[in-house]
């Protein structure tokens, strides 16, 4: 967690998640019954566009030696200028080959878009810069967990901008859309580590805005989600609320060692007096920390752009203490 | 290709003619004010050539950070802003008016046999268009340069801090530059031709400068008006694209593809015209297949319109829309193969001189047909869904712009040089930059299909270490890449400095232009030509050492 955690706080850490090892060169190691659905295709269209290139650089290289010319007044050996025949042949053969792509590639994509009804259900928010994955008990992790064997259905919103929910070793991806709901799909065949990045460009650390996904054997993951319950219910409120910090993305604008982003920095925050935009000022208490997370809009520090987002009906009044606390320690 | 009527004695050296287009008026004031077409895409080149030096240096400081992950020499913000500025520059300002504007406007009139295009204000006009946008990008690079990516998706565009406006700015008045362009082509192609140029006798670099013109000046208008309206919700907050003003997001893509994927064409097509000049004039051959060649241009340009969407197969599109683009784009295949066949027929049994522009030409060859066959993969649904929004989309359209569109500029370039300037290049140091450009390309994107299908995210500052490996080769290819455009520049430019030695033709070629002196004079054309021969028609056409070009047969020459 740690680990993870600083993996978000700075972009420039090398990320610690693994690919895993792969058994074929150009793609990475399948951990999804989804991958059937890419992998023998991608097979096909791999070996057609070899053999094609092949042909075609063969074809170059001989005639170049075979036909290159001694001097500039040497005459071409040939004249024709046109074969309807060939050219008929050469106009149609494709077609096929690559039709049978197009109909495998819309029967797969149906079956990547078809979402089994008996799934199971991980709603996903892409926020700048990371993932939060609320499970149907209503925990929320910044890592996903996942059993396998199980289908699973994800279903995905943005709180900012763009972002794409990208599982390359499940082979599928899908935008994850402000103000809409999108939703994919997968069954995880192997108990593993995999990465999670966001594959559409979001800004600042786009790149830094990988996770993983831990596929679990069955009982390994009923165990894993009711600890991780257990583990929040009972957690003291300075490190509950330094879970808030993190799984909400605080730290984007709102930094801990005095650096000034987005927001103001919450070094030293809490007891000062803040000037505000409209030339009044306020003090730094459990209310205005409470307000300025609910309403964000209702005080502006002065210097700073109305940047934020609510976080109304997103965090219960246990959260927003334990953020309190949070910040009441950054002194 | 004419039995042409040019005063001076037929296929002898130019060297002597003391009155040309570059000679004719003198002054600074006498370029910036011009309406000479030829003086006009001179101008146009020195500013493409400019802008992608710019571009290119964006590109190997993108790749030095790329070298090792996390920070290298920028931060994260710098090296977003680096790669919005190297796509915009590269997209914007290089690819789409390099070869219709700058090799286009030099040679268009000439292969039709006319004094000018049919609008030369206008043609000014879009020149200044092309500075005035220029200018605004490079504004926004000085006050604080855009971080969006050259695809401005909304609502990142909206929101972010960095001055978007310029950029957009920019990229809108360079619209209006490309429309007018455009413009100016179609009605020169249909009214302007010489007497007895049919359409059949067109070269293919017309028709490929005439379905990218329709392609202009149909797609244009639609990036216009959706990058106004990026600019109005931006400016005064209202509600488009944004979904927290109420838009739609998605929307702006269907809006920005709906240009963008024409517009892959309209940097495409001009090429493959080029192409179809250099092929068989050093194969000494009719080009194989004109009809088929010339029709599918336009059969590309007519179905560039229809497949925009499979650039958003994963942006949560209904499947049925995504089925039927993915299927259409598979049609593009067609014609595609079609050229790509036919222009290696143009070689069997042909008499093959691996002079420089051939040898880009070749190498067009080949990148262009894995930059194309890459292009399946992620035309078809499944395997895209996966390929989306890798390096293996990057390394893909840089075989196709970069591989297609740069090579065929600089084989053009080196077509059209002699006829330019009346200066011969060096043609050793011209094969060997070419050489080391081939190297450095396929060194430089090649790494990047393999780090693309085994899952590497584009525009990634920080990555994975198992990628480190693709991504130095990759650096190391971007920097020969560098270097071979740099000597061939220099290769180029040092030719300038000699005396005009270039004769009429020294390729042998059957295109109007080359039957008038190098370089040619202000009005083109003493006489209006008659043409009573396809373009492609190099029999009357004979190797004269004294010349070291090509001379008309005496027999064939009628005052």
């Amino acid at each position: 967690m740690m680990k993870l955690l600083a993996l978000f706080m700075s972009a420039d850490e090398p990320a610690t998640v693994k690919l895993p090892e792969s058994p074929f060169y150009w793609l990475p190691a399948h951990g999804s019954t989804t991958a059937d659905q890419v992998d023998p295709l991608f097979n096909y269209i791999y070996w057609v566009s070899v053999l094609c290139t092949l042909t075609l650089a063969v074809l170059v290289v001989y005639f170049v030696v075979k036909y290159r010319a001694k001097s500039r007044k040497d005459k071409p050996e040939g004249s024709m200028d046109h074969h309807t025949g060939l050219e008929l042949i050469w106009s149609t053969v494709p077609l096929p080959v690559v039709l049978a792509m197009f109909a495998w590639g819309f029967q797969g994509f149906v079956t990547l878009r078809t979402t089994p009804k008996d799934a199971y259900e991980i709603r996903v928010t892409g926020q700048k810069w990371k993932w939060l994955f609320t499970y149907p008990n209503g925990y929320t992790d910044d890592e996903l967990h996942v059993p396998v064997g199980q289908k699973v259905r994800t279903v995905m919103t943005s709180v900012d901008v763009v972002h794409s929910f990208g599982l390359p070793a499940f082979r599928t991806k899908e935008d994850v859309v402000p103000g809409r709901y999108t939703e994919l799909w997968f069954e995880p065949t192997q108990a593993g580590e995999y990465p999670v990045f966001c594959d559409q460009y979001c800004g600042t650390s786009h790149s830094g805005m990988i996770t993983k996904v831990v596929a679990h054997e069955r009982a390994d993951f009923d165990k894993w989600l009711k600890d991780a319950e257990i583990k929040i219910d009972q957690m003291p409120p300075v490190e509950l609320g330094k879970k808030m910090y993190s799984q909400n993305g605080c730290g984007a604008c709102h930094s801990l060692d005095g650096t000034t982003k987005t927001g103001p920095t919450w070094k030293g925050l809490f007891g000062s007096t803040a000037p505000l935009a409209d030339g009044t000022s306020v003090v730094v208490d459990e209310n205005y920390v409470r307000e300025s997370i609910l309403e964000p809009q209702a005080k502006i520090v002065k210097g700073f752009p109305p940047a934020m987002p609510t976080f109304k009906g997103k965090l219960s009044d246990k959260k927003i203490e334990g953020l309190i606390a949070f910040i009441k320690e950054q002194k | 290709m004419a039995s042409t009527t040019s005063t001076a004695p037929v296929g002898a050296p130019s060297a002597g003619a003391d009155d040309n287009y570059l000679t004719h008026e003198k002054g600074l004031a006498s370029w910036l004010l011009t309406l000479d077409h030829k003086r006009i895409g001179i101008m146009y080149f020195c500013c493409v050539i400019g802008a992608f030096a710019l571009g290119g240096l964006f590109a190997l400081l993108i790749r030095t950070e790329l070298w090792a992950p996390g920070k290298t020499i920028v931060d994260a913000d710098t090296y977003n802003q680096l790669f919005t500025l190297h796509g915009a520059v590269m997209v914007f300002l290089v690819i789409v008016p390099g070869i219709p504007a700058a090799l286009g406007n030099f040679v268009l009139p000439l292969h039709l046999g006319a004094k000018d295009v049919a609008f030369p204000k206008l043609n000014l006009m879009s020149w200044y268009m092309w500075v005035i946008g220029a200018c605004f990008l490079v504004s926004s690079l000085i006050i604080s340069a855009a971080d969006t990516g050259w695809t401005f998706y909304t609502p990142y565009s909206t929101t972010t801090p960095t001055a978007v406006i310029p950029a957009l700015s920019g990229t809108f008045v360079l619209g209006f530059s490309s429309i007018f362009t455009g413009l100016n082509f179609i009605v020169t192609i249909h009214k302007m031709r010489a007497p007895g140029l049919t359409w059949f006798r067109l070269p293919l670099f017309v028709w490929g400068l005439y379905s990218t013109a329709i392609m202009q000046v149909l797609a244009t208008p639609v990036l216009g008006i959706t990058l106004l309206m990026l600019i109005v919700e931006r400016a005064f907050g209202i509600g488009v694209f944004d979904p927290a003003l109420g838009g739609d997001p998605v929307l702006f893509q269907h809006f920005f593809w709906f240009y963008s994927h024409p517009a892959v064409y309209i940097m495409i097509v001009p090429a493959f015209g080029v192409i179809s000049e250099i092929i068989p004039t050093f194969s000494r051959k009719k080009l194989f297949g004109y009809s088929f060649i010339a029709l599918s241009s336009v059969a590309i340009a007519i179905l560039s319109f229809l497949v925009w969407g499979h650039h958003m197969f994963v942006s949560g599109q209904s499947v049925l829309a995504g089925s039927i683009f993915s299927g259409i784009t598979f049609l593009i295949a067609i014609p595609t193969a079609i050229k790509v066949l036919n222009w290696i027929s143009t070689m069997y049994k042909g008499s093959i001189h691996l002079d420089t522009p051939m040898l880009y030409a070749l190498m067009f060859l080949w990148v262009f047909t894995i930059g194309g066959l890459t292009g399946l993969f992620l035309s078809t649904m499944s395997t895209d869904v996966h390929l989306h929004d890798t390096y293996f989309v990057v390394a893909h359209f840089h075989y196709v712009m970069m591989g297609g569109a740069i090579t065929a500029f600089f084989g053009g370039l080196h077509y059209w040089w002699p006829k330019m300037f009346g200066r011969m290049y060096n043609e050793k140091t011209g094969q060997f930059g070419a050489l080391i450009v081939f190297i450095g390309l396929n060194l430089t994107f090649f790494p990047q299909f393999i780090m693309g299908s085994r899952g590497m995210p584009r525009r990634y500052y920080n990555y994975l270490v198992e990628y480190q490996p693709f991504h130095q080769a990759s650096t190391i290819g971007a920097f020969i890449l560098g270097m071979g455009f740099l000597m061939t520049t220099v290769s180029l430019l040092r030719s300038l400095k000699k005396k005009p030695d270039a004769p009429m033709n020294p390729w042998g070629s059957n295109t109007l232009e080359w039957t008038i002196p190098s370089p040619p004079a202000y009005y083109n054309f003493d006489h209006v030509p008659q043409v009573t021969e396809g373009p492609y028609d190099y029999d009357n056409w004979e190797y004269d050492e004294k010349l070291a070009g090509y001379e008309r047969k005496a027999s064939e020459v009628k005052p």
